[in-house]
Order: structure tokens, then C-alpha cells, then sequence
């Protein structure tokens, strides 16, 4: 903190603009996670309202409840939409890290040909607009009979979730020293050997990133599931998109509390997970 | 010459070596290395020193050729399967394993049981006298103690061959000498055989058995330190290994085996013909430093004297460095012995140097 204080000598505009600069900081901030944080006390709403209650405001516990939560865990619909989320995001990571992370080791190798053109279509998911990719992959799974399917919406979710691994894991190999690819070698390791004992755990950082963007990707996808999925493959976040339109339940309040908490616990995990293995790489002093 | 036929440990024949299918890095390379041979690669960088040690570990295929180990062809076998010992530049260790880990890294490729492993490492940690490092990360080493690290890497799973890429270049002057004998005893007790890539000379000429001093993508001399400090054959050698004076001249006669040299600057030298084919041959003239005589009694009578006048002279310690004005060069450095009845020459002084004919070397005059 101590750089963030002012310099004795700092003059009287540089000390307008110093507070300034924290005020707009701090509502930065406020506006990113005040969305967020309001619906978390709103989940324990009483009553059927997307707004504090008289009861709310005056902390009358008899004004909070469960309620909601109880509407989750008990209606089959939310039931099924949450069973579906948790087969269909975990697949699409792990197909995800497994492509993603062997097309960046081989997209970074010197003698792979096109490898900015090869690296630019698979990226290409990220930046052309989700609904077109949604309607593409619509028309060209119904063709084939993957529309409908657990394997057609894993699929769609790995080709968007793809990239994100790719780019964290090329970004993680630009600091890879390839002489310790050589290193292994000479010292009898096979390709296979070098891969999963060397190059992989020095990767891994980048590795565990990207497959969280990808499980973050696939959790709260609802276009693309619209158009390749059917109605038994609903996700959590179409639920919610039914809940929202059709039901104006609060239930998607409590929901949405407990996907935040769960992203809140997953984040955590994977970022301890990852300084542990940053400090492993002698990267950061243990 | 085919290498081929020769019966060396590692045979180079015919190899060439081209990137981009057109400039050749390397030029039909010829070597031979004897079992337990400590040979030395050196060269500038560019010369195709490390290009050789990289086909020979098999991370570059050579363009044309053969190279043997152990009377073997080895272009078809992939770098692990070699069983070659490598220390690279930047000691390579890996960065998630501690140094026991890194060591029996090898040692587990090759299925030895648990206990053979765990021997096997801390022998090689203390042939190294690196004992007690075994539970540290190579983070947590100093440069010199990692580079001991990966010399024993490369020799815990006793390999016949190591080849070493510039091991020492990130080490300070004094660990760098240390290691150069700790390298070289090793080396020599284990009986392996060595091929060291450098650019230095002076690692070069301590440690080896013999040099291979590359340039251009050729061997220009394959001897012993001494014979090739001594008695270098061609004028790139002999400006490459050391300190070097050298004047250029134009051969009049040779006779028995001695070259008189005509200066461009009229003055006529003795000097040793040995690339230099025939009265008329433009030649550069290299002599020594400390082969300079300014005692004309240490000289034969009819030895050929050269003025010189005294430039500089700056007190070293243990030797006098003196430059001189010798035939038109300026630069001209003698050495002398800080001997009691060793004179100090003071700068503007006139005096007469000579040499023996055979410490003065006419070479080829380069292009």
C-alpha cells in the first residue's frame, strides 16, 4: 500500500487527482459487483418478489426463508437443468484441455506449417459472434444427427471453450525452455515420457487456467445450447432464461446465489491450485 | 582421408550440414575420437562447432554422411535412444524436481529398482561434492552448484560419451577455472569420452587432449594444445588460439627448411615456411609474444635482427607486456619474465629483437 500513498511532495492538482483516480476505482468496482451482490440477500426473500420487502429493510427474520432454495433442490426441472450442467460442462472442459493444450504445444513448434493460420481458425470460436457460430452449428449437427444430443452440445461447448486453453497454455509455453525438452531426451526419455513428466507439469499453470475458462464457458452458455440442444439437455443457465421469461420465479435468485458461491469456491481451488504448482516450477520462491 | 575405416569411438565421415538446403554449415567433416578422448570443438560462433555436437547428440540430422558411435551408424536413431550425456549451456535442470529427482530422472527411464536408484544418485552428488543438495530445487542453487548439478545428471547413468555445449560460459572467471580442472579430472577418472563445445581458447587448450579449432564450417587444425598453440598451420589458427604478432611479408628464397621473409617495410626475417609454397608467396608472419628475444647472446650469430622502437610498457606482475613499433606495426607485444636482471624498456627506446626460425611461422596471407 505504501505506493499508493502520496509523496510529501506531491502538489494540490496531484492530490485532487490521487482521490479522484480511488473514487473512480471504487465505482468501477461497485458497479461490477453491486448486480451481483444484491441478489444474494434477495435469494432469502420470504415472499414471491424480486424486491426488498418492507419486512426485508426492518431485518424482520420472519421476512427471510429458504423458500427458494427448498423451490430448487425440490422442483424437477431445476433438478434436470443442474444434472445437465454438471455432465455436459466437466466433458466439455476435459475435451476442451485435452485438444486445446496438444494444439498449442504443436501450434508452438518452429517447423509447423501455417501454424498463424491454423492458430486463427481455432481461435476463430471466441471472436465470431456466438449467434452465428450457434446457427452454424444448428444447421451442420442437424445434418449429421448430433442436434439433440449430450454429444452434439459437449461438442459445440468444447469448440467455444477450445481457445481459451490454447491461448493460456501457447501463452505458458512462450517461457518454456526447449532445452529441457532436449535435456530429457538425452537422458533417454521418449517423446511420450518427455511430454507428461517435463513439459506438462511446467505447463500445467496455463493448463488449469484455460480449462477453467472452458468450464466457465460451457457452466454459462445459453445461445449455443438453445439452438444444438433439445429440452433434455436444459442447462442451469436456460433454466434460468425460462425461469426469467416465463415464471418470474425468485428461484432463479437462489440459483444464481449458488452458482456464485460455487464460482467463488472454483475460482479459489483452481487459483491455489495453480500457485502451487507456479511455485513447483521455481517460477516464485517456496 | 575416410574416417570411416578408422576404428574411433565417434567417427564423423563426410558429414555436411545445410538449414536451408542452399549455404552448407557445415563442410565435409572428417573426425575421429578416440575412446576416453577429451576432444574440444572450438571455434567462433557460426564456425559449425555446435551444429557438429547437436547431429552428433542427434537434435540436428546431418545433410550428407555418417557419423558412427562405437562402430555404429547412428543418423536413424532418435536422440533417446542414443545413450549420450549432454550438459547444455544453460544447465537445463528441471525447474519442478529437486536435484535427487533430476538425477534419477535418467536412472528411472531406464527401470533401475528404487535402491540402485537412490545409490546410484547420492555417488554421483558427492563425486560432484554436491552430498547434501539432494532435497533442493535448482531455484535454489547458485549458477556454479546447478552447473555441478547437471555434470552429474549427465554422468549418474554412466554414459560412454558426454558432450558438453560452452558449460562454463555463464560462470565467473573464477569458478569457471575451478570447474575447468574439476571437468576435466572427472572426465579423465570415469574414463568417458569428452567432446566440449567452446569458443574460448584457454578452456580449450587446458582441458583437452586435442582441439579441433572449426571455422567456416571446416576443421582447420585437429592436434594436441601444444602442437596447435606451437606450431598453428594456418594463419586463422594461429590469430584464433592466443596472442598473436603478426607482420606481413613477401617470401624471397627458402632453404632448408627456413624462409627469408622480406617485410613490406624492406627488412629481411628468418621465419619457418609452412604454408608458403615458393619465392614470390605473399605471407603473414606470426611469432609469439614470449618467443620474442631482445638478448641478442640467446641468438644464433647469423640470426636475422629487426629494429623495433618501444611504444608502451606496462608492469603485469609476473611478466613485462611491452608493445613496440615493429616493422610498421604498432602493435606489436613482446612478453618478458619479471626476472631480476630483466630489463625494463622505457617508451621511445630503440632496441633490436630476434627470434628463432622456428618460432616465426610464415603462414598464408589471408584474403
Amino acid at each position: 500500500m505504501s505506493q499508493m500513498d502520496l509523496p510529501p511532495y506531491a502538489t494540490p492538482g496531484q492530490r485532487l487527482w490521487h482521490y479522484t483516480f480511488k473514487l473512480i476505482c471504487g465505482l468501477i468496482f461497485f458497479f461490477l459487483i453491486a448486480p451481483i451482490l444484491v441478489i444474494i440477500p434477495l435469494s432469502f426473500n420470504a415472499l414471491d418478489f424480486f424486491t426488498f420487502t418492507p419486512g426485508m429493510l426492518a431485518f424482520d427474520p420472519e421476512a427471510y426463508s429458504l423458500k427458494h432454495y427448498r423451490d430448487f433442490f425440490n422442483s424437477p426441472d431445476w433438478q434436470q437443468a443442474l444434472a445437465n450442467s454438471i455432465r455436459i460442462a466437466p466433458s466439455a472442459t476435459i475435451l476442451s484441455v485435452v485438444l486445446g493444450t496438444l494444439a498449442a504445444v504443436g501450434l508452438s513448434q518452429d517447423h509447423v506449417p501455417f501454424r498463424r493460420t491454423i492458430m486463427a481458425i481455432l481461435i476463430s470460436p471466441m471472436i465470431v459472434p456466438l449467434i452465428i457460430s450457434a446457427a452454424g452449428m444448428y444447421f451442420f449437427y442437424a445434418r449429421i444427427g448430433l442436434q439433440g444430443t449430450y454429444l452434439g452440445v459437449v461438442l459445440a461447448h468444447a469448440a467455444l471453450g477450445i481457445p481459451f486453453v490454447i491461448i493460456t497454455v501457447t501463452a505458458t509455453l512462450v517461457g518454456f525452455d526447449r532445452s529441457l525438452t532436449r535435456a530429457s531426451a538425452s537422458l533417454g526419455a521418449g517423446p511420450l515420457r518427455t511430454f507428461f513428466k517435463v513439459q506438462m507439469p511446467l505447463i500445467l499453470p496455463g493448463v488449469i487456467s484455460g480449462g477453467l475458462f472452458a468450464f466457465i464457458t460451457s457452466f454459462d452458455e445459453v445461445v449455443v445450447v438453445l439452438f444444438v440442444g433439445s429440452a433434455n439437455q436444459k442447462t442451469l443457465p436456460w433454466q434460468m432464461f425460462i425461469g426469467l421469461r416465463e415464471q418470474i420465479s425468485p428461484t432463479i435468485l437462489a440459483v444464481a446465489t449458488v452458482l456464485v458461491a460455487v464460482s467463488i469456491l472454483l475460482l479459489t481451488a483452481v487459483e491455489l491450485l495453480r500457485r502451487r504448482s507456479e511455485r513447483l516450477r521455481g517460477l516464485s520462491p517456496g | 582421408m575416410t574416417a570411416a575405416t578408422d576404428n574411433g569411438f565417434v567417427v564423423f565421415d563426410r558429414v555436411q550440414k545445410s538449414y536451408d538446403g542452399e549455404t552448407l554449415v557445415v563442410k565435409d567433416l572428417n573426425l575421429s575420437i578416440g575412446k576416453g578422448e577429451f576432444l574440444t570443438m572450438l571455434g567462433p560462433s557460426g564456425s559449425g562447432k555446435t551444429t557438429c555436437l547437436m547431429m552428433l547428440a542427434g537434435f540436428e540430422t546431418a545433410t550428407h554422411g555418417e557419423i558412427l558411435l562405437d562402430g555404429k551408424p547412428i543418423n536413424n536413431i532418435p536422440p533417446h535412444k542414443r545413450g549420450i550425456g549432454m550438459v547444455f549451456q544453460n544447465y537445463a535442470l528441471f525447474p519442478h524436481m529437486t536435484v535427487a529427482e533430476n538425477l534419477a530422472f535418467p536412472l528411472e527411464v531406464r527401470k533401475f529398482g528404487k535402491s540402485e536408484r537412490e545409490e546410484k544418485v547420492q555417488r554421483a552428488l558427492e563425486m560432484v561434492q554436491m552430498g547434501a543438495f539432494g532435497g533442493r530445487r535448482p531455484a535454489q542453487l547458485s549458477g556454479g552448484q546447478q552447473q555441478r548439478i547437471a555434470l552429474a545428471r549427465a554422468l549418474v547413468f554412466e554414459p560412454d560419451l558426454v558432450l558438453m555445449d560452452e558449460p562454463l560460459g555463464a560462470l565467473d572467471k573464477q569458478l569457471r577455472e575451478h570447474m575447468q580442472f574439476e571437468i576435466t579430472r572427472l572426465a579423465h577418472n570415469l574414463g568417458i569420452t569428452t567432446v566440449y563445445v567452446t569458443h574460448d581458447q584457454t578452456e580449450a587448450l587446458t582441458m583437452s587432449d586435442r582441439v579441433a579449432v572449426f571455422n567456416d564450417g571446416r576443421i582447420q587444425q585437429l592436434d594436441a594444445p601444444d602442437v596447435l598453440y606451437e606450431q598453428p598451420v594456418n594463419s586463422f589458427v594461429a590469430q584464433f588460439i592466443g596472442e598473436n604478432n603478426t607482420l606481413m611479408g613477401t617470401v624471397k628464397e627458402i632453404e632448408n627448411g627456413v624462409a627469408l621473409v622480406e617485410l613490406d617495410d624492406g627488412e629481411v626475417i628468418d621465419a619457418k615456411p609452412v604454408n608458403v609454397k615458393k619465392p614470390g608467396d605473399r605471407t603473414l608472419v606470426s611469432i609469439r609474444p614470449e618467443r620474442v628475444e631482445i638478448n641478442k647472446d640467446r641468438l644464433s650469430p647469423n640470426a636475422h635482427l629487426i629494429h623495433a622502437e618501444v611504444l608502451e610498457f606496462i608492469y603485469m606482475g609476473d611478466i613485462y607486456r611491452t608493445r613496440l613499433r615493429v616493422a610498421g606495426n604498432e602493435d606489436f607485444v613482446i612478453k618478458t619474465r619479471n626476472a631480476p636482471d630483466q630489463r625494463r624498456m622505457k617508451p621511445g627506446e630503440h632496441i633490436e629483437i630476434g627470434w628463432l626460425p622456428e618460432d616465426c611461422r610464415a603462414l598464408d596471407a589471408p584474403a
